[in-house]
């Protein structure tokens, strides 16, 4: 059992040994590994994505009474792998009246934020790459910062429906920013740290969700509209914008578009299973980066559940709902929690 | 012809040369993104009478595209490979059909859906009707019916995948000297269409 637990922790481990056993320096060896454990994320990363499209394509055909892909591979699970194919060999289409450098960089820097989330956020027990103090404001902060690379995509591509997206996503994401973060608060006034070790610890026993369901409720909400799922994908509303910011993009850079929304929602999935549901606190009997794991696929399911179910809700009500609903319910939270902490400790 | 060329050594340089000339050693790589294509084509959400109601049926719970992997439909023709051409092409939908077709990124295919796509159908004799969307566009596979059934789109789908399975791409320069052309050509088409316009 231990040996399962400690695969990942004890093969870096292992590696470090190595390299100073090829007397290279400490801080060498040190670099090494971390760019050992980012390729390591980055292929997690991908092969979470083709099975997530694949499992996305296949549960909406369930839900509506379809059977989805099933021609390629057993369920049809090579389709995502055909798809890659062919994007990689689409025409890569700049418009002329584009601005270039903005347009290029959009998807890269969109994709780079997404992984940078990867940093902080723990996918099992000491399985972080870094775990510093701050590392909660680190994951807020980094993720508003994906609102600017759709801007960048809406606004270089020089079209009106890729810069009518690029607003919304703006308007979007700096209105549900402010419930996520309130909604946040109220574990961080529990526990006192913003490091994610030190929350996931302090469910030892008992979870968030129990102390904190408002705070839960709120941030799911919130975090669905951050990542432009539906109900709340305005940016990309298909019937009025074609594709909001995407309209111009072909190819591998819709695609890198795509990898970077569907590895935000990984990330925002993990978050959501350490800072509310225990982390990787579980019966003993699986390893705790599986218990993480299972959590987030959970969380990932409810999300594409929610998308396929609900319609898409208008865009001023989406603000309404925001600002004269979540923001005040998340606030009283934060109140709650303050009178509790008095009572109770 | 390129195997008479050689003197039939594997490893020898000329060979070697005669047989990239032919383009001999793409071909895996071209087997590999053609399989690819062939199986996930992605329409573009595009169209104009009664024969679009069954591409719709096509998508739905009874029929349900998605089980060959083309359930994707596109709006933005940015992303798309496939135009399905469906309903009748009249002569005011000719410029946004082409500058739709025009904006779709290489490789891509046309699939005329319907007697009036493929010929024009029951309006042929039309005053703004063409005949046939191959009066404008290079359609690849033609699927006949006033309206064709669903399973019919599926067939001429399945069709198309193979002829997309046996594209050979190694007539690259070919293609090319054809794309010029083609550009000459269109500066032709752009003004008979102004004269057209013009006459409308
Ligand atoms: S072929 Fe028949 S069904 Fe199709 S668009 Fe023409 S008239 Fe309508």
């Amino acid at each position: 059992m231990n040996v399962i637990e400690n695969l990942f922790t004890g093969l870096g481990a292992m590696i470090y040994d190595f390299l100073i056993w090829l007397t290279l320096p400490d801080w060498l060896a040190a670099v090494i590994l971390l760019f050992l454990k980012w390729l390591l994320i980055i292929l997690v990363v991908i092969v979470d994505v083709i099975i997530l499209i694949w499992l996305e394509r296949k549960i909406s055909g369930y839900i509506q009474q379809r059977l989805g892909p099933n021609r390629l591979g057993p369920g049809g699970c090579f389709q995502t792998i055909a798809d890659t194919l062919k994007l990689m060999g689409k025409e890569d289409i700049i418009p002329r009246t584009a601005d270039k450098v903005l347009f290029v960089i959009a998807p890269a820097m969109f994709i780079i934020v997404a992984v940078m989330l990867y940093a902080v956020v723990p996918m099992g027990k000491d399985m972080m790459i870094v775990d510093f103090d701050l590392s909660m404001l680190f994951f807020i902060s980094v993720a508003s910062l994906g609102t600017l690379a759709l801007f960048m995509g809406g606004w270089g591509s020089d079209n009106k429906w890729s810069l009518m997206g690029a607003m919304r996503a703006v308007a979007q994401m700096i209105s549900y920013e402010v419930p996520l973060a309130f909604s946040l608060l109220g574990v961080v006034m529990i526990t006192g740290s913003l490091q994610f070790s030190e929350i996931v610890a302090a469910q030892e026993n008992i979870w968030f969700v129990f102390l904190q369901p408002i705070a839960f409720v709120t941030y799911f909400i919130a975090a669905t509209a951050e990542l432009n799922r539906g109900p709340f994908d305005m940016p990309e509303a298909e019937q009025e914008l074609t594709a909001g910011p995407y309209t111009e993009y072909t190819g591998m850079r819709w695609a890198l578009f795509f990898l970077a929304e569907y590895t935000n929602l990984v990330a925002v999935c993990l978050m959501c299973s350490a800072v509310f549901f225990g982390g990787w606190h579980g019966p003993a009997f699986l390893p705790s980066w599986a218990w993480m794991f299972i959590k987030a696929y959970f969380f990932i399911l409810v999300f594409f559940w929610i998308k396929w179910t609900l319609p898409r809700i208008r865009m001023d009500k989406l603000m309404e709902f925001s600002w004269k609903f979540l923001v005040p319910v998340s606030l009283g939270n934060v109140l709650l929690t303050g009178v509790g902490l008095m009572l109770f400790r | 012809m390129v195997l008479e060329k050689m003197d039939g050594n594997d490893s020898n340089e000329k060979d070697r040369k005669i047989l990239a000339e032919a383009n001999i050693f793409f071909t895996n790589l071209q087997k590999l993104f053609n399989w690819g294509r062939a199986r996930s084509f992605w329409p573009l959400n595009y169209g104009s009478n009664c024969c679009p109601i069954e591409m719709m049926a096509s998508g739905l719970a009874r029929f349900d595209i998605a089980r060959f992997g083309y359930e994707v439909f596109r709006s933005c023709p940015r992303q798309a490979d496939l135009l399905v051409v469906a309903g009748p092409v009249t002569i005011k939908l000719r410029p946004v059909l082409e500058r739709l077709w025009a904006q779709m990124p290489e490789p891509k295919w046309v699939v005329a859906l319907g007697n009036c796509a493929c010929s024009g159908g029951p309006f042929k004799d039309g005053y703004s009707i063409y005949p046939g969307a191959d009066s404008i566009l290079p359609v690849d596979v033609y699927i006949p019916g006033c309206p064709p059934r669903p399973e019919a789109f599926f067939y001429g789908l399945l069709e198309l995948k193979k002829k997309v399975e046996q594209t050979d791409y190694s007539r690259y320069d070919e293609w090319k000297k054809a794309k010029k052309l083609a550009k000459k050509e269109d500066k032709e088409v752009r003004k008979r269409r102004e004269k057209e316009e013009e006459r409308l």
